[in-house]
């Protein structure tokens, strides 16, 4: 049997990241039968267990296809694929064909139709024709148009722009019985920004939050941690996954908010969460006193690492400057050095912060990953990028990490991704990569020359002077980045 | 603060980190709240080998609280101690650290925590 997935068409590189992602979680083996990123329609099968011991070997295959998206935030639900094809003629060939033996069960129940048509629409009798032309399905029992115990949908796929174009027929059609839902219709809604009580400027949108959790793998019993918590949102979308969260930031006042009621801390509360957040602190990540062994270092694989995942929106030097702990440049400022021996012990001393290096930065995050992550937890974080494909940014690698996807969300002149990598067990590790890494370095004094993203943007993403226009094109109108 | 979350912090300062005496960190004039929190098996179990046990039982000797075992649990014996697991539940997720310092053994640094949030940013002689 193969299964339709429903998804929305939004984030379309998100999707099928997600989606194995949580098949991993699950322990369900799927294999993708047809997919584009053009289309709301995706098919899958389910694949026989790779071991007899797998949770997946116990359920039968429709407990296990509901499994598969009952947390998606992209996914929308997930049906029984009787029959598909490039008309409705051929949709009715392949239901009559295959399915024949399934009807018999739904002789009885109570049952509905729906149209699900993608770019393109039928009037009321156009519908009633459609679905009247399965009348061979031959189902006796009540229809109910609300909570029925079968739903059957015909689902269209018309081309782009059909109804301005007058285009008569959808390009491809499917006939499904549905199987279940996700949580895309109410988790975004419940830690909607919006009504949130405490935000700032740079406070992932939530829909985004949950995606980056659930390509992270967080789950019940799991401990996950945000070095650039801010406002909270990925700890809040970890933890309403069930996983335990710690968060910190080099900024001590976004997480104490108000210190009354607009705190992070608060916005745990306000989704019920409390028990789930593990603690937040004031940290610099290259400063971190998270504890760590050295790469290399024996051990299981468990011992001596700290997370099962890492999720992160690190600065992008734009609308928030890059910092961390440390003087520009100590020898032109000598006193603030010495004010710092003078003053660290008060308790509202602030200590002096240096601009740094965005990729440096990445590399550190990387580098702090491998170091607290357990084998094959994950980290997933956010990096900006223009578009032009001559600016674009590389994807930072470390040889202790796989890259496991690259998500892309598009603004007007640049993106930002969301890279997932998975912590490679010590054994299966490259050392020549590690050697490889030991031997380069990153320099860099000004904020433009640590952060080629800031200098583009900045510089309104303009090509190197090729063809000589000078004229700065005015910088995006959608949001800022971070 | 959650306590559980002191054992997987040490002292910032790098060349603190050689040594094994700058973790765990120490608490001093430490005022702590409890939280009702419902007991999640499944994540004491996960984190227990990740748990330095030394530091945990430290800790909880240093903020009064009952001695536990000089050795961990197994899985096994954690998932069978019902008494051991609504402990350690106790002391890692109920018991909060609100207020007061936590003290470097090695460097003597103090990192003061206010609000439940500790603050381990460093002047720059130090980083």
């Amino acid at each position: 049997m193969e299964y339709l997935i429903r998804f929305s068409q939004s984030h379309e590189t998100f999707r099928l990241p997600e989606l194995q992602a949580l098949a991993v979680l699950e322990g369900i083996d799927i294999e993708v039968i047809s997919y584009s990123l053009d289309s709301p329609f995706c098919i899958i099968r389910l694949l026989p267990p790779s071991s007899p011991s797998s949770p997946s070997s116990l359920s039968d295959p429709t407990t296990l296809a509901r499994k598969l998206i009952r947390r998606s935030i992209l996914a929308m639900s997930i049906h029984e694929l009787w029959g598909h094809g490039p008309d409705l003629a051929s949709v009715h060939t392949a239901v009559q064909t295959s399915t024949p033996a399934l009807w018999p069960q739904y002789l009885e129940c109570s049952f509905k139709f729906t149209l699900d048509s993608y770019q393109g629409s039928r009037s009321s009798d156009q519908k009633i024709a459609l679905i009247n032309s399965f009348s061979y399905l031959g189902f006796l029992g009540p229809i109910k148009m609300r909570s029925p115990d079968q739903e059957f949908t015909l689902h269209e796929l018309w081309p782009f722009n059909s109804t301005p174009l007058g285009i008569p027929e959808p390009s491809h059609l499917y006939f499904t019985r549905y199987l279940g839902s996700s949580l895309r219709d109410h988790l975004p809604k419940k830690l909607d920004l919006k009504k949130r009580r405490y935000i700032s400027t740079t406070s992932m949108d939530a829909e985004l939050a949950l995606i980056t959790a659930n390509i992270a793998l967080a789950a019940p019993g799991k401990l996950f941690y945000d070095p650039f918590c801010g406002t909270g949102s990925f700890p809040i979308a970890v933890a309403e996954f069930g996983a335990v969260a710690l968060g910190s930031d080099i900024d001590g006042r976004s997480i104490r908010g108000d210190e009354k009621k607009r705190t992070l801390k608060g916005n745990f509360e306000q989704y019920g969460l409390l028990g789930r957040l593990g603690g937040t602190f004031t940290a610099d990540l290259t400063n971190s006193p998270i504890r760590k062994t050295a790469l290399g270092t024996p051990g299981d694989g468990v011992r001596g690492r700290v997370f099962d995942g890492i999720v992160c929106d690190p600065p992008y030097g734009v609308r928030e400057g890059l910092m961390v702990l440390g003087v520009r440049d100590p020898e032109k400022t000598p006193w603030v050095e010495r004010k710092g021996r003078e003053m660290y012990k008060q308790a509202d001393f602030i200590p002096p912060r240096k601009p740094y290096g965005f990729l440096a930065m990445l590399d550190d995050i990387l580098q702090f990953a491998a170091q607290t992550l357990v084998d094959n937890g994950r980290v997933a974080f956010w990096m900006p990028t223009a578009n032009d494909e001559e600016q674009e940014m590389p994807v930072p690698s470390h040889p202790y990490l796989e890259t496991l996807s690259v998500s892309t969300q598009v603004f007007n002149k640049w993106s930002r991704r969301l890279i997932c990598y998975r912590r490679i067990p010590d054994k299966d590790v490259d050392p020549a990569a590690v050697k490889a890494r030991e031997e380069r370095k990153l320099v860099g004094k000004t904020a433009d020359e640590l952060n080629p993203f800031r200098k583009a943007y900045f510089e309104g993403f303009q090509t190197p002077p090729a063809t000589g226009t000078s004229t700065p094109a005015p910088v995006t109108e959608t949001p800022p980045p971070n | 603060m959650k306590l559980l979350t002191l054992n997987f912090l040490t002292c910032a300062v790098k060349s603190c980190k050689s040594s094994s005496d700058s973790f765990p960190l120490h608490p001093k004039d430490a005022e702590l709240a409890s939280d009702d929190v419902e007991v999640n098996p499944e994540l004491l179990v996960n984190l227990l080998p990740r748990l330095d046990w030394k530091a945990l039982k430290t800790t909880s000797t240093e903020l009064g609280f009952p001695q536990l075992p000089d050795s961990p649990p197994t899985v096994e014996e954690l998932q069978a101690d019902e008494k051991l697991l609504r402990d350690l539940h106790s002391l890692l997720m109920e018991t909060n650290l609100m207020e007061g310092k936590l003290v470097c053994g090695v460097c003597g640094h103090e990192y003061a925590v206010r609000e439940g949030i500790p603050n381990f940013l460093l002047p720059s002689h130090l980083v």
